[in-house]
């Protein structure tokens, strides 16, 4: 029986041990990453075709002289947005949305015109130059159609990545900011109620959204704000362009034929030499 | 407003480049053979047939661009057809979608505009060419024309909207790059038809008269450029560092050297027609390649 579903990410119970990467490329056979020395325990880098889980590793200075970096780790995804950018402009219609209301590319229909590359806003879609195609998370498509927790939210040890029912993981959530508001901790916030229609995977999150690579709910808008501009900007300088062509090509001499030239007599027969 | 961006590029590079150049042509020429055909006089009917005879050949390389620019060139058909249900995909919220269907069907005007041209050149001599020729003799000529220009300009300066519609920075913080693009388009293709129609003895009489017109199309340009630098606010420094200098000197002066021959008519008599045709083309293709790449740098 097919429901709505959500991840709920809780970025103050993440420890960043990766399990939650490790499951996922296990279970959806993604390749390696190229070794890269990064200066971070961040080895993983960014969301992309290789990698559907990333932990992010944020480091900020301290007024503390003994301990001068804090770390925040918060296990990334893609959000599964409510009103998805990646599924508006997709022309093929690759992209679709499933029985579970999560967000999935066909990679027999994809045909590698990176569109929902230049329409995410949260950087989660990569190239597969192997296959030619967009890859991201699938939820564990495969999995839920089986009745099985996703890979990630099963291997995480902490309980950061909860699994369910949307409407019960929104509930959770917002237990968990009242329960850390009372102990002080008034940064808490979710990340995911009002963004793109409703992320189906959000976040808890201990600071403001950019803090963590996340455009903020102002600028959390979908990329086709822009067609309504954009073709009127198209037609006014149409027709501006089209005024100036006609002031420049207007008859001056002799009257334009009421017909092309030839096209009454013969028009296979050359007149201009 | 420019908002914050948190995206990685689509990696769409020289393929796209040479897509959207030629785009800007293709339609630019066709409206302009249009333009010329329905208000110009009997003597400027030549230029209106290179305009025609320039529009198909070039658009012919866009939808082969695109292709090799995909992933999965194979299935380009993808873009017009559902290929679950065998049904055409078309989806006009997206403008690459738009862009595809607006691409094909404009191919067939380009084309039979195209035929028509070579028979009333005297190139093609066949009954079923002269019969075309007759059908779009009359009034159905010209809506037919009109209709083409429509879908001409759409392919000149949607791609302007293609890049609008994302959440790129740069390209989805500025609503003049439609315009830009558009504009930019007919101005490399009055050069385009400038130096094939000074190539034809029987065109060139209408030379001065696409010079006229490029002067308003270069003049909307600038307008449109220096409201693309207004807009982009903060973001603009994306756009201004390093190497993209150089490109936009080069947009500079493919804007400003023909406009500077076409208002000083001694210079005019000095200099060859081609150079100031060869900068404005120089200057569309690095305006489009700027754009392009320094967004996703």
């Amino acid at each position: 029986m097919a429901r709505t579903v959500g991840f709920f990410t809780d970025v103050s119970l993440c420890i960043g041990c990766k399990a939650c990467e490790v499951a996922c490329k296990e279970w959806n056979q993604l390749p390696d990453n190229p070794v890269q020395f990064r200066d971070s325990y961040d080895n993983t880098g960014q969301l992309d075709h290789r990698n559907f889980r990333h932990v992010r590793f944020l480091e900020s200075a301290t007024s503390n002289p003994d301990k001068p970096v804090a770390w925040t780790m918060m296990s990334d995804v893609c959000k599964h947005c409510a009103n998805a950018s990646c599924l508006e402009v997709c022309p093929t219609n690759a992209i679709i949305r499933t029985e579970f209301d999560t967000v999935f590319i066909q990679q027999d229909v994809c045909n590698g015109c990176r569109n929902c590359i230049s329409a995410c806003p949260y950087s989660v879609i990569g190239f597969d130059s192997q296959s030619g195609t967009a890859k991201k998370c699938t939820f564990c498509y495969d999995r839920l159609q089986n009745n099985m927790t996703p890979a990630c939210a099963q291997a995480c040890p902490t309980q950061s990545i909860k699994f369910g029912d949307l409407a019960e993981m929104r509930q959770v959530a917002a237990d968990r900011v009242t329960a850390l508001h009372s102990q002080g901790q008034t940064q808490a916030r979710i990340y995911g109620d009002k963004e793109y229609g409703g992320l189906h995977a959000f976040f808890l999150l201990n600071d403001k959204p950019e803090a963590y690579g996340l455009p903020s709910t102002e600028s959390a808008v979908l990329p086709s704000r822009n067609n309504a501009a954009g073709y009127l900007g198209v037609l006014v300088t149409a027709v501006v362009a089209a005024i100036g062509g006609l002031i420049a090509f207007r008859r001056r001499g002799e009257a334009g034929p009421e017909r092309p030239p030839h096209a009454t007599d013969e028009p296979g027969s050359r007149t201009v030499p | 407003m420019p908002g914050e961006h948190f995206t990685v590029a689509p990696h769409w590079e020289w393929w796209i480049l040479g897509y959207f150049f030629l785009a800007g042509i293709a339609g630019g020429s066709y409206a302009l053979g249009t333009m010329l055909r329905l208000v110009g006089d009997r003597r400027d009917q030549p230029a209106a047939r290179v305009a025609f005879l320039i529009a198909f050949p070039v658009l012919v390389v866009c939808p082969i661009l695109l292709t090799v620019d995909l992933g999965q060139p194979f299935r380009f058909w993808h873009m017009l057809i559902d290929s679950s249900s065998g049904v055409p995909v078309f989806k006009y919220w997206s403008p690459m979608s738009l862009g595809a269907w607006a691409l094909t069907v404009f191919g067939i005007f380009a084309f039979v505009s195209f035929v028509e041209a070579l028979v009333l050149d005297g190139r093609i001599r066949h009954p079923l060419g002269n019969r075309l020729a007759r059908a779009l003799s009359g009034i159905f000529g010209r809506l037919f024309l009109v209709v083409g220009t429509l879908l001409g300009l759409f392919v000149a300066g949607y791609t302007g909207v293609l890049l609008s519609v994302s959440n790129q920075p740069v390209w989805s913080d500025t609503w003049t790059l439609c315009g830009l693009f558009f504009v930019s388009g007919l101005s490399a293709a009055t050069a385009v038809i400038g130096i094939w129609v000074w190539r034809r003895r029987d065109a060139r009489v209408t030379t001065e008269k696409l010079s006229e017109a490029d002067r308003y199309f270069v003049i909307m340009e600038l307008v449109l450029l220096a409201l693309f630098f207004i807009t982009l606010g903060s973001v603009v420094s994306k756009i201004l560092s390093g190497g993209w200098l150089l490109l936009w000197l080069l947009v500079l002066a493919g804007a400003l050297v023909p406009l500077a021959v076409h208002f000083r008519p001694a210079w005019a008599r000095q200099v060859p027609p081609l150079v100031p045709a060869v900068f404005a083309l120089v200057g569309v293709l690095a305006l489009r390649a700027v754009i392009i790449f320094s967004a996703q740098s």
